[in-house]
């Protein structure tokens, strides 16, 4: 069996300006944030970002590298708005495809199941039809003719997420209490790369939770990378909670130019070692698991 | 029973939205409803389904404060909601950033979708939740920027939405919105906004005059109901003792 351990960067040297990528978690709670990172530091731009949106948006906004951003809500749990997300739609500075948050969770099953579409009944009278005038309409053939919305497939370029446990092989496992929709991210994407809190021995995820918290298994993985604390600064129990103070000091970087700059300079100019380097001299982090 | 917040109040007619609907997921957003979630399954709908908020079902029904212990009964994780969502074994009570008199309602952007004045939080699930099953509204603080002539971008779908629509039609149901000052429905002629009832000390002109929307306003519309004293003493005592629905609703 092949060995698939590879770091962040190899990862992201996969990508290209102008792909549409799928970020995995929800909120700010487990994002693959070390991935989200690694993109900033490698500037690829021009990208369609699909996402149960949180800072790892808000951080692609911010870095000018969204240029599209397919959604249903963009939060940052404690914080209920991300304030680099809205500067990003209030200044025009990005396309949004908004959609309801079912809708987006259809869209990744019928580009993992290869179909074009999904029927479903969310969006029907709602402006969300209004807002993408893409999206389409589709008969029933059965008796009763009912016409739904057909939910396109989004089809992904690339895939990240970040689990607690992974083995070389790739296999993931989320010992959470959500799984949220990661699988289904890596099911809809051509590339598929999962970051984990650590990796282990292949055969040994039973001995780290139950068997069924084995969410992602190696069939739809390309590459795995060990990141401790590779969500940081959102949520990944058990293994460490969300980074609240720091999670403030993003968001008040969104206040003026000046800000960010000083915020981008000390936490995303800089290599993983400087960025915890750097969280460490934070007054009043927890500075994930480290 | 004088000393009765208008929190107290708020709560029960949340709690009321609830009544009748049996063994469904009820799913609660702000302090104040997710108390009356909780205050349903303690008297009159004992077979109401919670969440913890997180991940998974509540056996129990703790304090909204967190501080007591979730005893869980079985996992819901995120996805697993859609499932019950389509299966239309739920009652959302949402919150609002803007209401219309069709109960379409908002929770996007204020503004042009397409550079927004003010971005929200988005769409979240309401256009789904809005079709599929019942949904009621929670406005803490009802006035005239909220209850509007028209939103700007429909999330949740309201009823004069569905005579071009009829699959949305099948199973939307907008039943009530509970806000600080009375109770309000759809039975207007056309499935207008009604004013159903009125909370204690609030009177029709204040309502009119926090409503920037059309609205039924009978003659005799009656007072909202009190809690009991029984209902009191678990509001206090054991579902919020730490007083957060004060945080939400004043007075």
């Amino acid at each position: 069996m092949s060995d698939k351990r590879a770091t962040v960067e190899e990862m992201v040297a996969e990508l290209r300006p102008g792909m549409t990528v799928g970020l995995g978690g929800w909120g700010s709670r487990r994002k693959p944030m070390a991935a989200v990172r690694a993109i900033v530091r490698a500037g690829i731009g021009d990208l369609t970002v699909v996402s149960y949106g949180g800072p790892d948006v808000g951080l692609l906004c911010a870095a000018g590298l969204a240029r599209k951003v397919v959604f249903g809500f963009v939060t940052l749990d404690s914080i209920a708005l991300d304030p680099h997300f809205r500067a990003a739609r209030q200044q025009g500075r990005i396309e949004a495809m908004e959609i309801d948050e079912g809708m987006l969770y259809l869209g990744l099953l019928a580009a993992a199941q290869r179909v074009p579409f999904l029927p479903t009944r969310a969006g029907l009278g709602s402006d969300v039809m209004r807002v993408n005038p893409q999206l389409r309409t589709v008969v029933s053939p059965y008796e009763d003719a009912e016409e739904l919305v057909a939910m396109p497939a989004l089809v992904l370029d690339a895939a990240f997420v970040h689990v607690n446990r992974a083995d070389h092989h790739g296999n993931g496992q989320v010992l959470g209490p959500d799984p949220f929709f990661d699988d289904l991210f890596l099911g809809a994407a051509k590339r598929r790369f999962v970051t984990a809190e650590s990796v282990v021995e292949p055969g040994s995820l039973g001995d780290e939770g139950p068997l069924q918290s084995v969410v992602v298994t190696r069939l739809s993985t390309d590459a795995v990378a060990e990141v401790p604390g590779g969500a940081h600064f959102t949520a990944c129990p058990p293994d460490y909670g969300r980074d609240e103070e720091f999670q403030r000091s993003y968001a008040t970087a969104a206040a003026d130019e000046r800000s960010w700059a000083d915020f981008a300079a000390r936490f995303l100019d800089v290599d993983e070692a400087g960025y915890w380097k750097a969280v460490s001299q934070v007054p009043g982090t927890a500075g994930g698991r480290r | 029973m004088s000393d009765v917040s208008r929190a107290e109040v708020c709560v029960v007619a949340c709690a009321e939205a609830f009544r009748g609907d049996g063994e469904i997921l009820a799913s609660p957003f702000g302090t104040v409803p997710s108390i009356g979630a909780r205050l349903a399954r303690l008297t009159f709908e004992p077979d109401l389904v919670l969440t913890d908020g997180e991940a998974a079902l509540m056996a129990n029904t703790p304090s909204i404060s967190g501080s007591e212990p979730v005893v869980r009964e079985a996992p819901m994780p995120y996805r697993r909601v859609f499932d019950v969502v389509w299966s239309g074994r739920r009652h959302v009570m949402m919150m609002a950033s803007q209401l219309d008199a069709f109960g379409n309602q908002n929770l996007s952007c204020i503004g042009d979708w397409h550079q927004p004045t003010v971005q929200l939080v988005g769409v979240r699930g309401a256009p789904g939740n809005s079709v599929n099953h019942t949904t009621s509204y929670w406005v803490p603080a009802h006035g005239p920027r909220v209850f509007v002539d028209g939103v700007d971008m429909v999330c949740g779908v309201g009823y004069d939405r569905l005579s071009s629509v009829p699959a949305a039609a099948r199973y939307h149901d907008v039943r009530v919105v509970v806000t600080n000052l009375g109770v309000f429905d759809f039975a207007a002629p056309g499935h207008r906004l009604r004013l159903r009832s009125l909370h204690r000390g609030v009177t029709r002109r204040d309502v009119q005059e926090a409503t920037g929307c059309a609205l039924a306003v009978a003659d005799d519309t009656p007072e909202t109901r009190l809690p009991s004293p029984e209902e009191l003493e678990i509001i206090r005592e054991v579902l919020d003792p730490e007083s957060l629905r004060d945080k939400e609703v004043r007075g």
